[in-house]
């Protein structure tokens, strides 16, 4: 921020009034269910806008379909509300036509994962900077109750009475595949984590996908709470803090230690187990191999990780593009119509 | 690069004995997928249109990259119509075929009229090949070919004989065939090497040795046949009464290309392209991809759905936004075309349409999808629809397609198909100046911005792409409040807004040009058609006009909205004939719009229809 109050505008440089949360509120009505985990997270994300301090215009939020992705009716940017599944690719077309832009994809776990696996993969590799948040409730909500491809095995609901016999998907376990070059996990009741991740994930560069449990108190209550409880969660939880031990437990008496390849949970100081034999978290590690392993760890084996996972850097599909579009003008000259008529062998008849 | 031939240069080469001056000559070169059959079809094509004769052609090439060598599957064929008068089709069938191996032979003889021209490559003809071909005996010595001129050459031999001296391995001295035997045709046709020995030289530049023997192998084949005379006599083909001009040969797919990147810097918007790999369109992803130095991005995207996907999002934050596929891939993006509807952004879809159901036959033509582009899409999402009519009309009809997709913000339908994409003809340039004033400007003003307000004339709504201050919008697939664009479930307002979306599509007919006729303007018989089959059309009509004949020709260039006479045109005759590569699309959609009993007359073999057949129909209605 500059000193007389107003914001540098971190896309072009051009300065802003500073905005505030209601800058970025629209007038229509928000119509998720009352209790819907979906309100925290539009509120975080209202809160956290106006301290990036990029104008308004320059922020497009697009989204698929479901509940999550009713979302950009809410903010009062630039929004497109597409088809299902298909977020990311539209996204990656307005990026591509205007990189000064700020694009924000908001999907969920069926949209994500099920419909849109495909352009949620290829929009990760390919490194379009993209900031994806993901509602994880594991359920279909806006079709009322079915099971979606992040439910957990067994799950009775209206489309399977007898429980799933779909193995869930791990949706960070996908994003290190496609080697995404920010993955972050936080959750819908933790107001504050939530929104220092969404910060994170604004200021990363290059394709950043966050993951949010999100709670559907209509087909889902409760979906996390076994382990996101406030008696149980410092027990049951691991926050990932770059550089530090992957240390828990309410007296910090707990790590995660690497034997091989494999994670187990040890307690420190019993059988002579030394704080110094717990893994090191380390975000910026180039190959995604740890974070992987940190990803799956899944609870009640586990505490289940929350943060940053990985945040790497690596040149933005834009940014190359820009650079092929210039090399092109600095080696064939800027385009020209007449040129490109005449190109080829021509031949004249008189 | 620009070649002019002088007179003198040509006689050099020109064969000294008299040759026998023949108006028209169609000929198709075939052989195996790897004899280079294109590049010697191309390479006759570009000499014959500097020459000054009018050309059209037609590569018939097979789906597989390199079926089994000698395969029926693997034949590559490559047919050229070439002629000193006006000529619009590649020909119904060869005079000449030169096939380099029994398959070849085998797939294309059934086409060379009586007493045409027949050069066979003797080398390949033995038992292994014959076999491969389905030949139960050697069509060499069966007889079977005695109603032809037949000329058998050891091509293969020939060429490595010539380049005895030529350093490259064997393999390499063998592909050289190819130039031998377009060395034949040329003396046979009286052609100039001039053009091909230029082409030779800065296409294998870096390589020598390859440029040495490709000029060698395509010397010794014009020098074999001027020496040993095997072909009686020799043929000249005038020059044609072309308008004066500058030209250059283009196939429809570049036509394609270049006609976006025009209608780009015209609109004074960039160009998006977001694109899947399928044939017969990826030469346009092919040829755009070469023009970053216009701004032209081009995404290949994951699958046809992203492509799309993509090519909206880059038109909502305002590039033209361009999709191209064939009719599978339309299958897949039917959604997304449903989404620019609803949100009625400027986008235009290119189908270079194929041979269907399915995946079909994808490098045969077909038009078949014009119903597609017409109604496949959920609910009432009407769209405009245009369609080239030639090779080099893909230049003129890309241009139109986005000034009217950005005049009314609607998507548009570019139907091209495997034919015009692949086929040739030459484009004559047009002056810079000549092209349409389609200058795009965007919403900045936010005073009385609304997203859903609408132009009076246009019914269009203001494009106002993100990074504009002020004007800050939703849009999306749900139901739009008219003016506000805000979400609606108002049974009315859906009513209105279902009228409205149709309209728009509809008020394009003041934007488009009245439809010709060539001819006159009533009579007994109009022959209807779109697409790529003017150039059969036309000639067929022109035949029986230069007899004196009552027909007249139609050719529809904008399918959606029709251009506002056609009703009127329709009145003037007592039978309308409505030819299509499909099983009545268009008859379908003139019958029901005008009550018109038009006959329907369709084919569907993956090759477009011959003049004959044309003659044949239109004359059981005269």
């Amino acid at each position: 921020m500059s000193e007389n109050g107003k914001l540098t505008d971190g896309t072009n440089g051009q300065t802003a009034v500073k905005l505030t949360r209601k800058d970025f509120q629209t007038d229509q009505e928000v119509r998720w269910c009352p209790g819907c985990g979906d309100y925290s997270i539009l509120a975080q994300v209202q809160k956290v806008m106006p301290e990036l301090g990029i104008a308004k215009e320059k922020i497009v939020f697009i989204s698929g379909i479901g509940c999550s992705s009713r979302f950009p009716y809410y903010m009062n940017t630039y929004g497109f509300h597409t088809i299902h599944g298909r977020a990311p690719a539209f996204a990656t077309g307005v990026k591509l036509a205007n990189p000064d832009l700020q694009v924000w994809v908001i999907t969920g776990d069926g949209d994500a994962l099920s419909i849109g696996g495909n352009h949620f993969m290829h929009a990760l590799r390919r490194n379009v900077d993209l900031k994806i948040i993901l509602f994880n409730n594991r359920i279909y909500g806006l079709t009322k109750g079915q099971y979606s491809p992040t439910s957990e095995l067994g799950k009775k609901n209206k489309s399977a009475p007898m429980g799933t016999i779909d193995y869930p998907i791990n949706p960070l376990s996908l994003a290190f595949a496609a080697e995404a070059t920010f993955v972050g996990r936080s959750m819908d009741v933790d107001p504050k984590h939530l929104s220092m991740m969404i910060e994170r994930l604004a200021k990363h560069k290059g394709s950043g996908f966050l993951e949010v449990y999100q709670n559907c108190n209509i087909f889902n209550d409760g979906a996390f709470k076994n382990f996101s409880e406030r008696e149980v969660k410092e027990e049951r939880m691991l926050a990932l803090e770059h550089g530090k031990p992957l240390i828990f437990g309410k007296n910090k008496d707990r790590g995660i230690h690497l034997n091989g390849a494999t994670p187990e949970v040890i307690n420190i100081g019993e059988n002579g187990k030394r704080v110094d034999e717990i893994l090191v978290h380390n975000e910026n590690a180039p190959e995604p191999n740890l974070s992987y392993i940190l990803g799956r760890m899944q609870y009640p084996e586990f505490p289940v990780p929350m943060g940053v996972f990985r945040a790497v850097e690596k040149p933005t599909y834009e940014h190359m593009l820009a650079g092929q579009i210039s090399t092109a003008i600095a080696t064939k000259g800027a385009g020209n119509l007449e040129k490109l008529l005449n190109s080829g062998e021509t031949w004249t008849i008189n | 690069m620009s070649v002019t031939i002088q007179e003198e240069e040509q006689n050099k080469t020109r064969p000294q004995t008299k040759a026998e001056e023949v108006e028209t000559v169609t000929i198709r070169f075939a052989g195996d997928s790897g004899d280079g059959m294109q590049v010697t079809g191309t390479q006759f094509t570009s000499t014959s249109a500097i020459i000054g004769n009018d050309i059209s052609t037609l590569p018939d090439f097979p789906a597989e990259i390199r079926a089994p060598a000698g395969s029926l599957p693997g034949v590559s064929g490559y047919q050229l119509n070439f002629s000193s008068r006006d000529i619009r089709t590649p020909g119904d069938e060869p005079d000449v075929l030169v096939a380099m191996n029994p398959a070849a032979l085998k797939v294309n003889i059934k086409d060379l009229g009586p007493g045409g021209i027949l050069l066979l490559n003797t080398d390949e003809f033995n038992d292994n090949n014959l076999k491969k071909a389905g030949y139960p005996s050697n069509p060499l010595q069966d007889g079977s070919l005695s109603g032809f001129r037949l000329f058998q050459l050891p091509i293969t031999s020939l060429t490595l004989k010539a380049l005895e001296a030529s350093s490259l391995p064997f393999k390499q001295q063998e592909r050289c065939k190819n130039f031998y035997a377009l060395g034949l045709m040329y003396w046979l046709y009286d052609r100039p090497m001039e053009p091909t020995l230029k082409w030779i030289e800065e296409k294998f530049g870096a390589k020598p040795e390859v440029a040495e023997a490709n000029l060698m192998a395509l010397k010794a084949g014009f020098n074999y046949a001027d020496t040993t005379e095997i072909f009686t006599t020799h043929y000249h083909v005038g020059k044609a009464e072309i308008r004066p001009g500058k030209y250059r040969n283009i196939t429809g797919n570049e036509a394609t290309a270049i006609g976006f990147i025009t209608a780009s810097q015209l609109a004074g918007r960039p160009l998006f392209y977001g694109s899947y790999p399928i044939t017969p369109a990826s030469d346009v992803l092919h040829e755009l991809s070469k023009h970053k130095n216009f701004g032209v991005k081009t995404f290949q995207a994951e699958d046809e759905i992203a492509a799309i996907g993509a090519a909206i999002g880059a038109a909502f934050a305002g590039h033209i936004g361009l999709t191209g596929t064939s009719g599978p891939g339309i299958a897949l993006k039917s959604e997304a075309i449903g989404l620019a509807v609803m949100t009625e952004l400027p986008l235009v879809v290119i189908d270079v349409q194929r041979g269907g159901p399915s995946t079909g036959l994808p490098t045969k033509t077909e038009q078949a999808d014009l119903l597609q582009a017409m109604f496949g899409r959920n609910s009432e999402c009407p769209v405009g629809i245009v369609a080239p009519a030639t090779p080099a009309d893909c230049f003129r009809m890309a241009i139109e397609a986005v000034r009217l997709a950005t005049h009314y913000m609607v998507p548009v339908f570019f139907l091209s198909d495997g034919y015009l994409g692949n086929g040739s003809e030459p484009w004559e340039l047009p002056e810079i100046e000549s092209l349409p004033q389609m200058k795009v400007e965007l919403r900045t003003e936010t005073e009385g911005f609304l997203p859903y307000l609408r132009d009076e004339r246009t019914l269009a709504r203001p494009w106002a792409v993100p990074g504009t201050p002020g004007l800050e919008h939703r849009i999306g697939g749900l139901e739009k409040q008219n003016i506000t664009g805000n979400v609606s479930y108002d049974p009315e307002n859906h009513d209105l807004m279902v009228r409205l979306r149709a309209e728009k599509v509809q008020r394009m007919q003041q934007d488009i040009p009245e439809l010709e006729i060539f001819g006159k303007s009533s009579g007994k018989v109009l022959v209807l058609g779109w697409g790529s089959t003017f150039g059969s059309i036309t000639t067929a009509v022109e035949q029986l006009q230069e007899k004196g004949e009552s027909v007249s020709s139609a050719h529809l260039r904008h399918l959606n909205p029709f251009p506002r006479n056609l009703g009127d045109v329709l009145k003037g005759f007592e039978t309308v004939i409505i030819p299509e590569l499909n099983l009545g699309q268009l008859a379908l959609l003139v019958r029901a719009r005008f009550l018109v009993d038009a006959v329907s007359y369709t084919k569907v073999k993956g090759k477009p229809f011959k003049v004959a057949e044309l003659v044949g129909k239109i004359k059981e209605y005269l």
